[in-house]
């Protein structure tokens, strides 16, 4: 099988997304994360589907030489398991963003959450509706000022990580637009979970939520406020190396080694594949300036898929069944002759 | 009394109780007796929308309506010759359906004075009070009987009371002459395996209401109603949402495709979903989505992944799928619609017919939306109106809506069972050529038919994207307005070139002359009684039935301008009326509707007509 590359993954299409957008990033690292899931999985092209809904992350499978489906506002997640299901050999992606999957598609995600279905969610959060010209979303700051909220929104926003978890998630990873190693990293190990797989993507909007996560990702600061985590890895970060997560009670705490008496040994060892789920909430809750914001994968359990489910329940059916067509169908149970 | 048989050729029974006391079962159970026995038959569930209404009330009286005949029967009757009333709310809810001289049979249990009141009769004598003083009543203690019929059953009482009717089934399989086995191989079936110490009461019970019957002579006549005269074959019965699932199911045989269905449960379309829920074993897969969006949106993801897709719904589902209908016609992806019709607006009537969702399939999406749309005109022929609606899917490329309606999905009829090979192949235009340039194009068009072809994903070098903007012919986006004017001509088009696919409009009488009585859907048998009823008379007239509206068949034209009026009888406003005059605005169209959540009576389409002539 001939190898894949990055080129073989960009489509013909003129990449319309705004200059500085964080979506360029996204849409590279993809391109470059595919060929790696190719080349471990066997995988060829046209077994690739792409599926989005409606806003400027959903223009993605344009830019995808693979098959793909540009959909409408918040239905991605209910096309991309219609195609899952209709087809389990193929492997699905999808691309939404904060108001598309939050918002309008909050049903369908939670719902394919629950599921478990083996498809690979890109949520990319700008906390903006940006292709409508800023107005706030679901994961708008309380607070944020918007076209639509002048004098700042008065609700909560929701945190897509502990969204996922609630719904008994699978897979929840995160990273930033700009860490193009760590997203490939990421995209690849989600593509490798059976189950739903969902990536967090926090992406600038340079035109209307310009700077949104500038006080994390900004290079100067990105060490010392972000955490990458990777199961097995003890949870340090920061510049030096010298800063790391404890439990102190039953909260995590920031401790800095060498100080206080924390050792190397007290830091905590990431797990990503425990079942217990309470942990990697509050891992996913952690929040600038109190704590560093989780990168990485956070969450990769085993569970059975709705996929499988499907397949394995009509397999056990069909090898019972007594009837194998319709005229066996349309003839059996009650029945009479007229002579 | 003595005792006479009466040869009849038709009887409309009627059985109704509270919605608990299992009238839905005792009347299918009693129809399809009758349909083994050899009668023509058609069935009518007429119940409330509440599971358990409180007992004793009008409102959760539930009935079942049987038309049985040596004869043909074309509807399950508008006026009922035996009413089995189990409570006196019973009585008064259905009296309105007895004939003048009608049996009643009641539970004399239950006509207390405390129920009498409950059921809001101001007198105590309910039959006066109603009119009904020419009926002949049977009064029979049903309860005290069932319970001595079971004393020893080691039953509680709780479930020797559910079985009345079973006893009640008795009593009329005696009136009218129906044999028990039918009866008690379905209870064996039932209970058999999980339960057998239900067997042996559930067929004494109904043995001792036929011996009850039969002993006390307390009933002057029987009935005779002798087999009818079929064509020969081997027969089943069929409701119309089992014929609406397995001819589906026959469409995915026919094509070679899997059969996906997204539904969301909804009264009165969800006897679909769960009946292709239970054929997985035949290729079906079936998903209950969280909601009619996700339902219509899942079942185009797996239309996109090459499945003959469907979505069955009713009225305010098909309203949550408008956007995602519109989808699907800009994608030109093939997807099957099942709109088993309820009375509405909004959540309306839930458990009653009607036929007011056509002006929603032909005309309620966004933008220039054109879709195919067909009728079921009767419950087995929901069957065919299925498979063809998946044809014209899955052969052009496009949504197809099927308007079924409560009454046919809910109602039921024996139906010689058809054979596979019978049917014609279905061949989607699957696309097996790159076009010049290497590449796919997805809505590149057979000139003759402008149907797209259909590249399934996994189909190497075709890789292609599809959504919900505008394209042109090679799938690039493309807000140019002369390719939009052309898009939008295009898909027009196709959908009007499967005229040229589908039968012509039959006329049943002249082809010309005075009066043409026009009708869709479920409405068939009521006007085909009503027309041979005024032919009956010594008038003339014709009638056609429209099994496709949207594109109507090729000679619609030329046969509603060869009569002087065009009368058009439908249970809305006047939807279809509405629809005939714009296509052809020199036809004289004249509407006849009713919107009741009730079918047509044939008495009342007999009056509509005669006022024409």
């Amino acid at each position: 099988m001939a190898i894949l590359s990055f080129k073989d993954f960009k489509s013909n299409q003129e990449v319309r997304w705004c200059p500085g957008c964080g979506d360029h990033a996204v849409l590279a690292s993809l391109q470059r994360a595919l060929p790696q899931v190719s080349k471990a999985c066997n995988y060829v092209r046209e077994r690739y589907v792409v599926v989005s809904g409606i806003g400027c992350s959903s223009r993605l499978p344009y830019y995808m030489n693979t098959y793909g489906f540009h959909s409408i506002h918040g239905r991605a997640t209910a096309i991309a398991t219609g195609i899952k299901v209709a087809n389990p050999w193929l492997t699905v992606w999808q691309a939404c963003g904060d108001g598309d999957a939050l918002a309008i598609g909050g049903n369908h995600f939670i719902h394919a959450i629950r599921r478990n279905i083996d498809i690979n969610i890109i949520l990319f959060n700008n906390q903006i509706y940006g292709l409508t010209k800023g107005q706030y979303s679901p994961t708008s700051k309380f607070g944020a000022v918007t076209k639509t909220s002048p004098y700042g929104t008065v609700e909560h926003p929701f945190n897509p990580g502990s969204l996922v978890l609630g719904a008994k998630g699978t897979f929840f990873a995160r990273s930033l637009d700009v860490e193009l190693a760590l997203n490939q990293e990421i995209m690849t190990t989600g593509a490798l979970h059976d189950g739903t797989s969902v990536i967090e993507m926090l992406t600038n909007c340079v035109i209307f939520n310009d700077g949104v996560y500038k006080n994390i990702s900004d290079s100067s600061v990105r060490a010392d406020r972000t955490i990458i985590l990777r199961h097995g890895e003890k949870m340090i970060f920061g510049k030096n190396k010298d800063k790391g997560l404890v439990l102190d009670g039953l909260d995590l705490k920031v401790v800095t080694i060498g100080q206080d008496g924390y050792t190397i040994d007290d830091i905590l060892v990431h797990d990503a594949h425990t079942e217990n789920a309470g942990i990697h909430m509050m891992l996913a809750e952690m929040k600038y300036p109190d704590f560093p914001v989780a990168l990485g994968v956070i969450r990769d359990v085993k569970d059975v898929t709705y996929d499988d489910g499907v397949r394995d329940q009509v397999k056990d059916v069909t090898a019972k069944a007594k009837i194998h067509c319709m005229d066996e169908l349309l003839n059996s149970g009650s029945t009479w002759e007229v002579k | 009394m003595q005792h006479k048989v009466i040869d009849a050729k038709n009887v409309v029974i009627r059985f109704a109780g509270d919605s608990g006391d299992g009238m839905q079962l005792t009347g299918t159970l009693f129809a399809n007796t009758s349909a083994v026995y050899g009668n023509e038959l058609s069935t009518f569930p007429d119940y409330p929308a509440e599971i358990r209404a409180p007992q004793g009330t009008v409102s959760g009286v539930s009935g079942f309506q049987v038309h049985i005949a040596s004869g043909e029967v074309n509807t399950p009757g508008d006026y009922c010759d035996m009413l089995v009333a189990m409570n006196p709310a019973a009585l008064k809810a259905n009296a309105k359906w007895c004939k003048r001289t009608a049996i009643i049979l009641i539970d004399k249990d239950a006509f207390t004075d405390a129920l009498i009141e409950k059921a809001g009769f101001k007198t105590k004598n309910p039959f006066t009070e109603l009119g009904l003083d020419e009926c002949k009543l049977i009064i029979a203690p049903i309860t005290t009987l069932t319970e001595e019929s079971l004393k020893d059953s080691g039953m509680d009482k709780k479930s020797i009371d559910r079985c009345k009717n079973m006893f009640t089934l008795g009593i009329a399989y005696f009136l009218f002459d129906r044999p028990l086995d039918y009866t008690f191989e379905y209870i064996e079936k039932k209970f058999g395996k999980k339960r057998p110490e239900m067997v042996e009461p559930n067929k004494k019970v109904l043995q001792d209401g036929y011996n009850y019957a039969a002993n006390l002579q307390m009933i002057a006549d029987t009935y005779y109603i002798a087999p009818a005269k079929l064509k020969k074959g081997t027969y089943r019965n069929i409701t119309g949402n089992q014929a609406t699932a397995w001819g589906l199911m026959a469409a995915s045989e026919k094509s070679g495709l899997p059969l996906f269905c997204g539904s969301y449960p909804i009264t009165p379309a969800t006897e679909i979903l769960q009946e292709l829920a239970i054929h997985k074993y035949l290729g079906v897969k079936t998903l209950q989505a969280e909601d009619e969006i996700a339902a219509i949106c899942m079942a185009i993801g797996a239309a996109f992944a090459g499945n003959l897709a469907v979505t069955t719904t009713s009225g305010p589902g098909l309203s949550l799928k408008s956007e995602a209908l519109g989808l699907a016609v800009m994608t030109e992806l093939p997807l099957v619609v099942v709109d088993v019709q309820r009375a509405g607006p909004s959540t309306g009537i839930p458990t009653k017919t009607e036929q007011t969702d056509l002006n929603q399939a032909l005309y309620g999406r966004n933008g220039e939306c054109p879709i195919p749309v067909l009728a079921s005109h009767s419950p087995s022929n929901c069957f065919d109106a299925a498979f063809n609606a998946a044809k014209i899917a899955l052969e052009h490329m496009t949504p197809v809506i099927l308007l079924s309606e409560g009454f046919l999905g809910n109602g039921s009829e024996p139906w010689l069972i058809p054979h596979m090979a019978d049917y014609p192949e279905i061949k989607p235009p699957f696309a097996t050529k790159l076009s010049e340039d290497g590449t796919f194009h997805p809505f590149e068009r057979d000139p003759e038919t402008l149907v797209r072809k259909w590249a399934i994903p996994g189909q190497k070098n075709f890789e292609h994207r599809v959504g919900g903007l505008e394209k042109n012919h090679t799938g690039m986006l493309s807000s140019d307005p002369a390719n939009h004017q052309m898009m939008v001509d295009e898909r027009r088009a196709k959908v009007q070139k499967i005229a040229d696919f589908i039968p012509e409009l039959q006329v049943d009488g002249p082809e010309k002359g005075k009066l043409l009585v026009v009708g869709w859907g479920g409405t068939y048998g009521h006007i085909l009684s009503a027309v041979s009823g005024v032919r009956e008379a010594g008038k003339t007239l014709s009638r056609a039935h429209f099994d496709y509206i949207v594109p109507v068949p090729r000679n619609t034209k030329e046969i509603l301008e060869s009569f002087e009026t065009v009368l058009v009888c439908e249970l809305n406003s006047g939807q279809f009326a509405g629809y005939l005059r714009t296509l052809f605005p020199k036809a004289n169209i004249v509407s006849f509707g009713k919107v009741q959540g009730q079918p047509f009576l044939v008495n009342e389409l007999v009056d509509a007509i005669n006022k024409e002539i």
